[in-house]
């Protein structure tokens, strides 16, 4: 008996006339599915996991966070090496806001989102007409000169950082809030990439002339997802601040800048999903790498290696393919 | 009123290092006109429509439009007011499909004001413009991403995006460069109609015979400076002009 290899692309049908979509459960399940997964699959990890595996969580979904930050401003075409300073900046402006002003975590954390999100974004603005490597040089240099700043003129604690700021009211609540906070970004920043905004802001990484020749002022466009990401960011660190009930100089530190873009590049930029997921694996990874004690950076700059270059394209790219589009053995009548 | 004109282009220099690129280039532009520019390679055609519309900053000179002096104001405010331009290298957007490499123009913000303050259904006005320049509307062509159309459409495309803006002022810098005569011949038409609804136009163009058919009258650049300007058919006799394009005995 002679075998042939089929290979079915499911999507196709389905993707390109909605209508069909409606005509079966299994094709609504299909394209529901994506969607639904990362939703429940917080909302469950959420009951299953043991303590120390629930604060892992935080850590993940705050690096997730970073990482689709990342994504939002690499595919606008600004490619930061530097999202320790979203994260920092939200970070310390929450805690000046619970320290010295008193204000309850409940406000302090919008705040921090928003004024972290504004101060970054203008202490960003005279570099937005750099591209590339250069833009991307003082993305990485911010963070480094604040926490000198920080330590040189002793504010805000100094080296000992602001301690006995006011926890968040319960385990429940931090997780929650974070996993709120995670899919609504998450969601929200497909939702713009794939409106005319979002086609503005990729266009500007694709071809920044042609964007300006249509009229359009690209500064004002990058400055918008420049606070968008910001904010984003910004909220990170002011939820850790008050997780943690301390902030320090550590906020600012390269882990915070590195590792949300080693989860966009192992798990695939552009689409947001990839950057989630690569979180989502890569974080775990380094908690469970941490019986190796010396050698865990080793083992964990291998692992990297390997993904990217198994799947340079990124993990979700692979998964994404993969569940649109299978392969099997039929047989083959003679 | 009517007699001054729609671009005043006085002295405009350009100097890349040592290339003077462009040198002391004056021209008017009344509106309606058909303008064409020619000259060799090099000669300086795009770096003039670059120094028009911002993208360049000039050495020396100044540009002004509608009595306004615009020289060295960023391309997005140039566009604003109603200069448009296309690239002789078409950059479209490949991933997308055409129509959706028209959204980034109609996102303009000079389209909302011509159109009283509000943007309409992108989608549907990006395909009416699209057959407005050949592509044929049940064809599918249109739906079909930018990377596997054929050059034709891509300037198609180029036009397209230029047209939507709109523009008081359309530069087109060698549309039809690799084009067949039969594309040629038939995206004339779509240029003399936009013409004849009013725009005023500049022609960058290596396809004299064409050019020479619809354009009211010509200048030649050689070495960024202006050798002849005048009736298509008077600036060809030019001594100088002839030397530019056909060489001299002495060179
Ligand atoms: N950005 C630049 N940097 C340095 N030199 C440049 C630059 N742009 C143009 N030049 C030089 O200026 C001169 C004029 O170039 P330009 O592109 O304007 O010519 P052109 O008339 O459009 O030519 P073509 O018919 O080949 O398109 C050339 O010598 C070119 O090498
Ligand atoms: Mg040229």
């Amino acid at each position: 008996m002679k075998k042939r290899k089929e290979r079915i692309d499911r999507g196709i049908k389905v993707r390109s006339e909605d209508i069909f979509a409606l005509c079966s459960w299994r094709e609504m399940l299909y394209l529901s599915s994506p969607r639904l997964l990362p939703i429940v699959g917080l909302l469950v990890l959420s009951f299953v996991l043991s303590l120390y595996w629930q604060k892992v969580l935080l850590s993940v979904s705050v690096i997730a966070l970073l990482a689709i930050s990342w994504d939002l401003l690499a595919q606008s075409g600004m490619v930061s090496l530097g999202q320790a300073l979203f994260f920092g900046m939200g970070a310390y402006l929450a805690a000046i806001m619970n320290h010295y002003w008193g204000w309850s975590p409940f406000l302090t954390m919008p705040m921090a989102t928003i004024l972290g999100g504004l101060f970054c974004t203008v202490l960003l603005l005279p570099v937005l007409r750099l591209r590339g490597i250069y833009f991307a040089m003082v993305t990485l240099i911010l963070p480094i000169m604040l926490v000198r700043v920080i330590e040189a003129t002793r504010i805000f604690g100094g080296t000992e950082g602001i301690s006995g700021l006011t926890p968040l009211p319960s385990r429940w609540f931090e997780l929650y809030i974070i996993i709120v906070a995670l899919l609504a970004a998450f969601f929200g920043f497909r939702r713009l990439m794939g409106s005319d905004f979002g086609l503005v802001l990729k266009g500007i990484n694709d071809n920044d002339r042609s964007v300006m020749n249509a009229g359009i002022n690209i500064y004002w466009f990058k400055a918008q997802a420049l606070f968008i990401a910001g904010s984003v960011g910004a909220f990170a660190g002011a939820f850790m601040t008050h997780v943690y009930m301390f902030v320090g100089m550590p906020v600012f530190a390269l882990d915070y800048s590195i590792l949300p873009i080693a989860a966009a590049i192992v798990g695939g930029t552009g689409t947001f999903a990839g950057a989630m997921f690569g979180a989502f694996l890569l974080v775990p990874l380094s908690e469970i790498l941490r019986g190796l004690g010396g050698l865990r950076i080793v083992f964990y700059g291998l692992f990297l290696v390997v993904f990217i270059v198994a799947l340079p394209e990124g993990i979700f790219h692979y998964i994404q393919r993969k569940y649109h589009q299978f392969e099997r053995w039929v047989e083959v009548e003679k | 009123m009517s007699a001054s004109p729609l671009l005043n282009v006085s002295n405009l220099s350009k100097y890349f290092g040592g290339v003077k690129a462009v040198n002391a280039f004056s021209f008017k532009l009344m509106e309606g006109e058909l303008l064409g520019f020619i000259g060799p390679n090099g000669s300086g055609k795009t770096t003039v429509v670059n120094l028009i519309t911002g993208f360049v900053k000039p050495s020396g000179g100044e540009v002004i439009y509608r009595g306004q002096d615009i020289t060295g104001w960023a391309p997005y405010k140039i566009v604003r007011l109603g200069i448009a331009r296309t690239f002789q290298m078409v950059r479209p957007f490949y991933q997308l499909p055409a129509f959706k490499n028209m959204i980034i123009p109609l996102y303009s913000p000079r389209v909302k004001r011509m159109a009283g303050g509000k943007y309409g259904d992108r989608d549907a006005i990006a395909l009416d413009l699209l057959e407005e320049v050949g592509f044929e509307r049940d064809s599918f062509v249109a739906y079909k991403i930018a990377s596997v159309l054929p050059q034709g459409y891509l300037k198609r495309l180029e036009l397209a995006k230029g047209i939507a803006l709109q523009p008081d002022l359309l530069i087109l810098d060698e549309l039809f460069s690799g084009l067949s005569l039969a594309e040629v011949a038939s995206i004339v038409p779509i240029i003399e109609k936009l013409r004849y609804g009013g725009m005023t136009i500049i022609m960058i163009e290596h396809r004299l015979k064409e050019l020479f058919r619809i354009a009211d009258r010509v200048i030649v650049l050689n070495f960024g400076e202006k050798i002849a300007d005048g009736l298509s058919k008077e600036v060809m006799e030019s001594a100088e002009v002839k030397k530019a394009y056909l060489g001299s005995e002495e060179d």
